[in-house]
């Protein structure tokens, strides 16, 4: 007998079997992830029961027991105790427009619309035409905006700031705040950091003065204390002060962002420059600031979305903003149910996390794109 | 009456407790703001007749809360209601003609007379209590009462209470830091009653705390229990104790040291008093008119000429009513039975009704 009739070799390779049911699929997948001591399997478990307890009542209140269609507050309570939208859909316009007359508030649309296209167009890299798109809604929008929302030029009815409201109001004072603080808060960034002793005394008084009041002092101080120190008659528009305000106070704050920008840049990247021959501001427009800004896009994004939910703060010096106006419609006795504030807050706050998780997203979005020097 | 007010400030907890008369905040920020006016403002506001002022811009600065129910609230197209309101449209309709010549300045408590104070309003028609203080110190004139308010207590039915001084040994829910806290404890202890306090900040947290049993009693002052009791998951089994054991005794207020505006102002919310005493209502004023009762002439303009002695033409009045209504007319209107608020007359109905509200004559 031969060797071979007593050994036994394979002549091919044996097909890959299947892994073990436990470790794939979905059964696999929570083995590993949720399941894999009984330390995670308790944690587990106390999470599903978490959303257990809160998820339920929520979409009960929020949709299956809601009232949607009412006249007035007797319709929302024969509903089934759950939130009265139709009370927000009687007060929706006043949640956008305040009292801004229904018969202009076709010129708010306006400016909604060219800002939510001209935002966007802006945002999106890949479209072309970013130079006269960037100069279109810098320069010539806020003009055309104050031009459409004030009026008193080219027939146009003056609508006066105390009439505005809701989320015209927010979005004023939230955007005017953005877009003015962060040049602002660059500007004074360098002066900080500037060897002119002047420069850099003033940039230090401005920045800790902003920084050691609260914004609600602030407000309080343009809306109680201004009014005694003017001459009788002389008013200053309240929406004016508050936008003054905001605007220097969340310009300091920027300042720091980015001063954290400036401090984080080597040593080395500003002696290369000026060993090029740079002179300052094109060592900082060309050298310092691309990639310090870059570096604090999260804090920069930070302070405009604690400044978008600031706004709300306005309401102390008598403008009501999109919270405002939800809350002054409280006392309306038309509406007035158990359920109404509820329903009030629930819409507030969707409108105000739209707004701040759609500037969330973009940062992660452009942090992503100019992820080059540091990408781990 | 404020701390309904309060709500609206919720993001500020110490905005809140400021709403009353009896808060630290305001013992020591108003006579610093109020030294400062003094020094800054007075020379101007005293010297400028408000009249004319409000003439020349062709329409009442008028401030108002930011939101209270029944007395100044926006309605669903957006416009201002509500008994205090409506004393500034009287106002416009007695100097224009012209109910709708007013423009509304929302005012928070703290903010309400430095903006009066500082001219930035001609009125202040903001739910405010009617106190020595305030109308000497303050450089204010309090131009009558709107309405008369006081602090109440509510309690459920099924409780089977049916005075005040039932309550020994009750929980009672309030807000914290105002006078109602200060009042119950008078109360109670003059009554030698035991009681436990459960005390909210916002006045939103106090009314959850009641409807949810936390306490046997809600206290506030009695239009803010009736506006509350709205947000109560079943109103009808709640009510309202005789008892008021405050006063409260709110009206429109102006600047010291403009006579003319203030009879303006008086003499608006008297027109609407008087009007209801005699029967004079928005519809069938043009009747009355030329009717022949002679004080009814003298109110209305066709008799007399009591218009141009307060600087106004001598249908004043006539406009008032006929634009705005009598007292009667707008408190049914705006805080009356047939309104979600549902107050009765009580106190604010007239004196020969058995209420406190009493014009002085026109004659």
């Amino acid at each position: 007998m031969s060797d071979t009739a007593l050994s036994y070799v394979r002549s091919e390779m044996v097909g890959e079997s299947a892994p073990p049911a436990s470790t794939v699929g979905l059964v696999g997948w929570m083995r590993k992830n949720l399941f894999s001591s009984w330390i995670n399997t308790a944690l587990t478990l106390f999470a599903i029961y978490l959303v257990w307890i809160i998820v339920p009542p929520i979409v009960n209140f929020v949709i299956i027991d809601a009232t949607w269609v009412a006249d007035d507050r007797e319709g929302c309570l024969a509903g089934g105790g759950g939130a009265c939208w139709a009370y927000v859909e009687a007060k929706f316009g006043q949640f956008i427009y305040g009292r801004y007359p229904v018969e202009e508030r076709w010129r708010v649309d306006i400016v909604f619309v060219i800002m939510a296209i001209g935002t966007i167009t802006l945002a999106i890299p890949t479209l072309p035409y970013k130079k006269w798109n960037s100069i279109f809604m810098l320069v010539i929008f806020p003009i055309m905006a104050f031009f459409l929302l004030v009026g008193g030029y080219f027939g146009l009815p003056h609508i006066e700031t105390p009439l505005w409201g809701g989320l015209l109001v927010t979005l004023v004072v939230a955007i005017t705040g953005i877009v003015v603080s962060l040049p602002l808060g660059v500007l004074f960034a360098l002066g900080r950091r500037s060897d002119m002793p002047i420069v850099r005394l003033i940039s230090v008084i401005f920045i800790e003065f902003w920084r050691g009041v609260p914004l609600i002092t602030v407000l309080f101080m343009a809306s109680v204390m201004l009014p005694l120190f003017l001459p009788e008659g002389v008013t200053f528009d309240k929406l004016m002060r508050v936008l003054i305000g905001v605007a220097l106070f969340s310009a300091a704050y920027m300042a720091e962002v980015v001063r954290g920008g400036l401090q984080a840049i080597p040593k080395g990247q500003y002696e290369g420059s000026q060993a090029l021959g740079l002179p300052y501001w094109k060592t900082m427009g060309l050298i310092i600031l691309p990639q310090a800004l870059k570096l604090v896009i999260p804090g920069i994004v930070n302070t405009f979305i604690g400044l978008f939910k600031d706004t709300t703060l306005v309401l102390i010096v008598g403008l009501f903003d999109l919270l405002g106006a939800i809350q002054l419609s409280f006392t309306d006795p038309k509406w007035s149910t158990p359920m109404t504030s509820h329903t009030g807050y629930v819409f507030a706050a969707i409108g105000f996390f739209i707004f701040c998780f759609s500037m969330s997203r973009y940062s992660i979005y452009m942090e992503n794109r100019l992820h080059t020097g540091h990408k781990r | 009456m404020d701390c309904l007010t309060g709500q609206l400030n919720s993001g500020m907890k110490h905005v809140q407790s400021v709403t009353k008369e009896g808060s630290v905040m305001k013992k020591i920020i108003l006579p610093v703001i109020l030294g400062m006016a003094s020094l800054g403002v007075s020379a101007g506001a005293s010297s400028a007749a408000t009249l004319d002022d409000v003439k020349a811009k062709g329409f009442v600065q008028c401030g108002v809360s930011q939101g209270l129910p029944g007395f100044s609230n926006t309605n669903d197209a957006g416009d201002w209601t509500g008994i205090d309101v409506d004393v500034c449209r009287a106002v416009a309709a007695a100097v224009f003609g012209d109910a709708s010549a007013v423009k509304y300045t929302p005012l928070s408590a703290k903010e309400r007379f430095t903006a009066l104070q500082s001219g930035e309003v001609d009125v202040l028609s903001r739910n405010t209590t009617w106190t020595m203080s305030r109308d000497t110190s303050l450089g204010l004139n309090f131009a009558g009462v709107n309405y008369y308010d006081g602090q109440g207590f509510m309690v459920r039915n099924s409780l089977g209470v049916t005075s005040a001084l039932q309550l020994d040994g009750a929980s009672v829910c309030t807000n914290t830091g105002t006078t109602t806290e200060l009042n119950v404890a008078d109360y109670f202890r003059g009554n030698n009653m035991n009681y436990e306090v459960v005390a909210f900040e916002k006045a939103d947290e106090v009314v959850q705390a009641y409807d949810s049993g936390r306490c046997d009693v809600y206290t506030t002052d009695a239009s803010g229990l009736y506006a509350q009791r709205l947000k109560l998951t079943n109103p009808g089994e709640h009510s309202v104790l005789p008892e008021i054991i405050s006063k409260e005794p709110l009206g429109p207020v102006v600047r010291h040291g403009d006579d003319q505006w203030f009879d303006i102002v008086k003499w608006s919310l008297n027109a609407m008093i008087n009007a209801e005493e005699m029967g004079v209502t928005s519809a069938n004023v043009d009747e009355m008119r030329n009717g022949s009762n002679p004080g009814v002439k003298r109110l209305l303009g066709t008799e007399g000429a009591f218009g141009e002695a307060i600087g106004l033409s001598n249908d004043w009045a006539y406009n008032i009513i006929k634009s705005v209504g009598n007292y009667g007319e707008i408190f049914d209107a705006n805080v009356g039975p047939d309104t979600p608020l549902g107050i009765s007359r009580g106190v604010n109905d007239l004196w020969s009704n058995g209420g406190l509200q009493y014009a002085p004559p026109v004659r």
